[in-house]
């Protein structure tokens, strides 16, 4: 039976293969882009959220947090950190941070250190806008509970 | 060896092990920051140690994926390379773009490296494995652009043998699946769902291409089997590591937004993804117990073989785990993905690295048989140190992620918080790092077995009278007997 299969078909499997599939990738993403909208809810990106967005990234906060399961495992997941701390309020949650932001780094010893990152109220107040907004993306219920 | 050319891959591998030696320094220091939180903080937050282990794994495995490609294109070609001063500068451009980088994190806190470097203006950091500032990202197109040219012009001058075809596709897609990092929206969900067309792509798509044709080359090299079977069996590892691993990709896609579909489709055919890697262990032993000489580079044929293996464990039996939705589900981000990484990244990537190096580094030293017995043999109590210890930092890890989710993510009601049960993990963590610290070790004989010369004792090109008698059979017509 291998003699019966020969290099030819082989190759014509790996081209053709490769070919279709990644076509049908494609096609799932244009897909998955037109139903996308319903699901991101990118209406409520505003500039504060955006802004938000540059400062996760720019301050590498995935670099010990993971935001929706994915980043590092070092510190506690926060793309429903608004869920756990917020009480469903924007303002609580909002006050929250700003408290929170200014104690670090907290002087435990031995527990993990996030650093002081020295940003204004305004800053916090997009991060904090961005953190809300990520936490109502429709992500298939996950994670199971609100530790994350 | 056949061309001088191919010398040029010499200070790629030599920078690769550099790099490596770093990475792995670096996770002892992250392996400490898991059991006490504040080591070595401020100076050194676990944010940035992240931040450089994984970027140096990055750059060490392109660098010996340019290195194995410089070598081993021209010998398939059968021409010099295009242009070995091309492959000189860029080695040069890429290093110092590489230690500048590393420099840049290790020495101004995050926020400012992004303004220095204008990250305003094209915004790309900050997002993991693509820290890297627009202008080294930038840096890393001109490299790779340069790269594949010269490749490209290689193999167009020369025989366009499966190998050499296989590779390029896998370089031509390494560069332009990369392009995506430049593509960052305010929207999250856009960012992610292209973020994996870098990542998922790289890992488990293109780099399965370049992995399978550096093996298939090693493996002709060592074995001697005839080259039509090998070209046969890559072909078909390729096209089952493409056919699973493209949708496969909907294994990302579970819980950052996109639709529930993705949630049967990344199951099933992220199911299929150990397929190609289990072929490639058959392949590999299969070919080793067919082979046709023995070379007298033992330890290469060891290494090819065991990257086979680790593979196969690492993607294959480490990603099935945790790739079914409804398991993923409840070990999505938790200590078992971390495993998961290790494993893989070591067994397919690293090794195959290190299998390359292994069986090149000895020719171009003149040594066309290998190094001496006393080198091979450190080599080889290193890559059973190695291996070994990598897989009980990942059976640590396995332990520390189901634990996890036990306390963190399975109770409805009382589930432990993130940093509660990471104090639990503390003590598995201390085995983690006794492992990963005999790693190092393991690093340190294997770097030493590059320096041992001993005594002449290489075995030369020895056609086994047994082994000629097996290939006879295969072809005999029986006419003569």
């Amino acid at each position: 039976m291998i003699e019966m299969f020969t290099k030819g078909m082989a190759r014509n499997m790996y081209y053709g293969g490769g070919v279709f599939f990644f076509l049908l990738l494609v096609g799932l993403t244009l897909d998955t882009l037109r139903e996308l909208p319903q699901r991101d809810h990118r209406e409520n990106i505003t500039e504060s959220v955006a802004r938000g967005k540059t400062l996760w990234e720019e301050n590498n906060c995935i670099g010990c947090h993971s935001l929706m399961g994915e980043g590092a495992y070092f510190a506690p997941e926060l793309a429903n950190v608004f869920d756990r701390y917020g009480q469903g309020n924007e303002q609580t949650f909002a006050a929250f941070m700003q408290s929170w932001m200014a104690m670090q780094p907290l002087a435990i010893e031995g527990r993990r250190k996030m650093p002081q990152f020295n940003l204004s109220t305004a800053q916090v107040d997009d991060l904090s806008a961005f953190l809300i907004w990520t936490s109502r993306i429709n992500d298939n219920d996950w994670p199971p509970n609100k530790e994350g | 060896m056949k061309f001088e050319s191919q010398r040029v891959a010499m200070p790629y591998f030599i920078f690769a092990l550099v790099l490596f030696t770093g990475q792995i320094l670096f996770g002892l220091i992250m392996g400490l920051q898991y059991i006490i939180g504040d080591f070595m903080f401020p100076y050194l937050p676990f944010n940035v140690a992240r931040m450089v282990h994984t970027n140096l794994l990055i750059v060490w495995l392109l660098f010996g994926f340019m290195g194995a490609s410089y070598y081993l294109v021209p010998e398939e070609a059968g021409v010099e390379l295009h242009s070995p001063l091309l492959a000189k500068v860029m080695f040069w451009v890429f290093a110092f773009a590489g230690v500048a980088t590393i420099l840049g994190y290790l020495l101004v806190p995050y926020a400012e490296l992004a303004r220095l470097t204008h990250n305003e203006l094209l915004p790309t950091m900050g997002r993991e494995f693509l820290e890297q500032p627009t202008i080294t990202k930038i840096g890393i197109v001109v490299v790779a652009l340069a790269f594949v040219f010269n490749i490209g012009m290689t193999i167009l001058k020369g025989r366009k043998t499966v190998i050499n075809m296989v590779l390029i596709t896998g370089l031509i897609g390494l560069a332009v699946f990369f392009l995506f990092s430049f593509y960052n929206p305010d929207n999250l969900v856009l960012d992610k769902y292209f973020w994996w067309w870098v990542v998922h792509l790289w890992v488990e798509g293109v780099w399965e291409l370049i992995l399978g044709a550096i093996l298939a080359f090693v493996l002709i090299k060592v074995t001697g089997v005839d080259r039509e079977v090998i070209e046969k069996w890559l072909y078909v590892i390729i096209a089952m590591a493409l056919i699973s691993g493209l949708i496969g990709m909907g294994h990302h896609y579970f819980w950052i937004g996109p639709g529930e579909y993705w949630l049967w489709l990344g199951s099933i055919f992220s199911a299929i993804e150990p397929i190609p890697f289990f072929m490639m262990v058959m392949f590999a032993f299969r070919m080793v117990r067919q082979r046709r000489h023995q070379h007298g580079n033992e330890v290469a044929t060891l290494w090819a073989l065991g990257t086979a293996v680790m593979a196969f464990l690492g993607a294959g039996v480490w990603g099935f785990i945790h790739t079914l939705a409804p398991v993923n589900y409840y070990t999505h981000g938790s200590q078992i993905t971390a495993a998961h990484g290790h494993l893989a990244f070591f067994g397919a990537y690293a090794m195959v690295v290190m299998c390359i190096i292994s069986y090149t580094m000895p020719i171009m030293r003149g040594r066309p048989q290998g190094n001496t017995a006393t080198a091979q043999k450190l080599e080889r109590f290193a890559f059973w140190a190695m291996c070994s210890s990598m897989l009980g930092i990942t059976l640590a890890l396995t332990v520390a992620g189901a634990w996890q989710v036990a306390l963190q993510r399975l109770p409805e009601v009382g589930a432990l918080s993130f940093m509660n049960t990471q104090a639990k993990l503390v003590p598995i963590f201390w085995v983690r790092e006794a492992f990963g610290v005999l790693f190092f070790l393991g690093l340190v004989a294997y770097l030493s077995s590059f320096f041992v010369s001993g005594a002449r004792t290489v075995r030369t090109a020895t056609v086994t009278e047994e082994s000629t008698e097996q290939a006879a059979q295969k072809v005999c017509c029986g006419s003569c007997n």
